[in-house]
C-alpha cells in the first residue's frame, strides 16, 4: 500500500485491493506467522458511534498482531463531551498510539482527520459516507466465493445512507462488475455516488423491484433500511416489506448466488435462510479479522 | 441603447477593474466573493440587470483603485462563467482577462450536507473540487450543480 491513511474507497486501485486481499489469504492460511508482527505496538480505537464488529474486530486483529489497543470509550465518558473538537482529539491521541481507528457520525470526519495526525488513520465508518474496511472483507468474501472477474452483482436495501454500500460501489469499478441497484425510489443511491460510477464508466443498473434481476445475480448484497429514514411508521412496513428475502424469494435464484449483509441485519434476511448454501453473512463478518489484520500489517510496516 | 445611456448608468473609472458580462443578478454575490463591502474604502459601481446583446442582461462592476489578479477572479467562474474582466488605468483597458475555472474553491463555499464534517466546528475551512458541472465538497462528496450562490459562506 502505498497510502498513509486509508480514508475511502476512492484510494482503492485493484492493486490496492489485491495486496491487501492476499496478504488477508496469507494470514488466514498461517495466523501463527504473524503473532507478533506488530508487537509493543498500540492501535487507538477512536468510536464517536457504536460499533460491535468494526470495533471487536480491529481489536481482535491489533492484538492477533502482537500489539495492543487503546480505547477512547464512548463519547459520553470523554472529552468530547466537553466540547473538544475532532481535530484536537486526534491530535492528542496519535501521541498514544501508532495508528487511529476512526468512527464518527459526520460524513468526511476521516479526511478531515487524516489532515491533522502523522500516525496512520484508518476510517472506519463517517456517517453517510464510507466504510473503506468493510469493502475490502466484502471484496475478500467476495473473492473467496465466486471470484472478483465476470462478477454480477446486485446491492440492495438501504442505498442512500448506506456507507458499505457508497464504499463497495466505488471499488467493484475497478473490476469486471456488473452492478444492480435494487432500492425504493426515496433511498436510490446518492448524486455524488451515481456521479463516481458514471465516471467510472461503470456497469450499472437501478431498479425498483429484486425480482427484475435476480436470476441474473452472483451476489445478492442486503442492507439494512433503517425505519429512522421514514417520517411514517406504515410507510416504513410497506417498503421494508418489499426488501425482504427469505428462501422462497431465493428459488429464482441462481444454485451458487451468495448472500451478503454487512450486518447487523433486522428482517431483511429471514433466519430460514441461514441453513442454506447462499448464506455467506457470517462468514463475512469473519473475515473482518484477517483482512483488518492485513490492512493493519501492510499500513503500520510503512511507517517503520 | 447608446454609450451615452449606458455611461450614465455606470461611469467610467481612471484605476482599476471592470467586471463585465456578470450573470444577471449575481453582482453582490461577485463583491461579497471578492471581499468588497465598502468597509476598505474602494469606490464601487454596480449596473444590474443592463441589456446585453450577449447574455440578454448583465450585471457589471466596477472597482476603483483596485486591480484584481487572475487568481481573484477565477473563482467568479462559479456564478459569473461569462464574466469578463478589465483592469484599467488611467482610463485605457491595459489588460483584459477572462476567467477560468479552478480546480479547487476553499473557504467559500458552505457545504449543503448539514452532516458534513466541514459544517461542524473545526479548525478547517471548506473544500470543493471542480468537477465539469459543478463543484464537490472535498470532505464529504456532496455535488452542487445548479445553485451554486446558494451556498456562498461570504454573502
Amino acid at each position: 500500500m502505498r497510502h498513509d491513511h486509508l480514508l475511502s474507497a476512492h484510494q482503492l486501485s485493484r492493486a490496492d485491493v489485491e495486496e491487501v486481499l492476499s496478504r488477508a489469504a496469507e494470514v488466514a492460511a498461517d495466523p501463527a506467522a504473524f503473532r507478533d508482527r506488530h508487537a509493543g505496538k498500540l492501535l487507538a480505537l477512536c468510536f464517536f458511534e457504536p460499533s460491535t464488529r468494526t470495533k471487536m474486530s480491529f481489536d481482535a486483529a491489533m492484538k492477533r498482531l502482537g500489539g495492543d489497543t487503546v480505547d477512547m470509550g464512548s463519547v459520553e465518558s470523554s472529552s468530547v463531551k466537553k466540547g473538544e473538537s475532532l481535530a484536537d482529539t486526534v491530535r492528542v491521541i496519535e501521541g498514544y498510539a501508532d495508528g487511529v481507528v476512526l468512527r464518527h457520525p459526520s460524513e468526511g470526519a476521516a479526511t478531515m482527520a487524516a489532515e491533522f495526525v502523522d500516525v496512520p488513520l484508518v476510517n472506519a465508518g463517517d456517517g453517510a459516507g464510507q466504510h473503506p474496511t468493510q469493502t475490502l472483507l466484502d471484496l475478500y468474501t467476495i473473492r473467496e466465493t465466486h471470484g472478483l472477474d465476470d462478477l454480477t452483482i446486485g446491492v440492495m436495501g438501504d442505498l442512500k445512507y448506506g456507507r458499505t454500500v457508497h464504499s463497495l460501489s466505488t471499488v467493484l469499478t475497478n473490476f469486471d462488475a456488473r452492478q444492480h441497484f435494487i432500492s425504493p425510489e426515496s433511498l436510490r443511491l446518492p448524486r455524488g455516488v451515481r456521479f463516481d460510477l458514471h465516471e467510472a464508466g461503470a456497469q450499472v443498473r437501478e431498479h425498483t423491484d429484486l425480482d427484475e434481476v435476480l436470476p441474473e445475480l452472483d451476489v445478492l448484497y442486503v442492507t439494512r433500511i433503517q425505519r429512522e429514514r421514514f417520517p411514517d411508521e406504515n410507510e416504513y412496513h410497506t417498503v421494508a416489506g418489499q426488501y425482504r428475502i427469505d428462501a422462497e424469494t431465493l428459488e429464482a435464484a441462481k444454485d451458487d448466488l451468495t448472500v451478503m449483509h454487512p450486518l447487523p441485519r433486522v428482517d431483511e434476511i429471514a433466519p430460514e435462510v441461514d441453513d442454506t448454501d447462499h448464506a455467506r453473512y457470517f462468514e463475512q463478518a469473519h473475515n473482518g479479522v484477517p483482512v483488518r489484520m492485513a490492512l493493519l500489517d501492510l499500513l503500520l510496516e510503512e511507517g517503520e | 441603447m447608446s454609450d451615452t445611456d449606458k455611461q450614465l448608468r455606470v461611469s467610467k473609472i481612471r484605476n482599476g477593474t471592470v467586471i463585465d458580462h456578470v450573470t444577471g443578478g449575481q453582482a453582490l454575490n461577485v463583491l461579497a466573493i471578492l471581499g468588497i463591502d465598502g468597509a476598505g474604502g474602494e469606490s464601487v459601481s454596480i449596473g444590474m440587470n443592463v441589456p446585453s446583446d450577449r447574455l440578454g442582461r448583465k450585471d457589471v462592476v466596477k472597482v476603483e483603485d483596485r486591480e484584481l489578479s487572475q487568481s481573484e477572479v477565477d473563482v467568479l467562474s462559479l456564478i459569473a462563467p461569462e464574466a469578463t474582466i478589465n483592469i484599467v488605468r488611467d482610463y485605457e483597458v491595459v489588460e483584459k482577462l477572462r476567467v477560468e475555472r479552478p480546480e479547487r474553491v476553499t473557504g467559500l463555499l458552505t457545504c449543503p450536507n448539514r452532516n458534513c464534517i466541514s459544517n461542524a466546528n473545526e479548525p478547517v475551512d471548506s473544500r470543493f473540487d471542480v468537477v465539469d458541472d459543478g463543484v464537490r465538497c472535498g470532505y464529504c462528496g456532496t455535488i452542487v450543480r445548479d445553485d451554486i450562490a446558494d451556498h456562498l459562506s461570504v454573502s
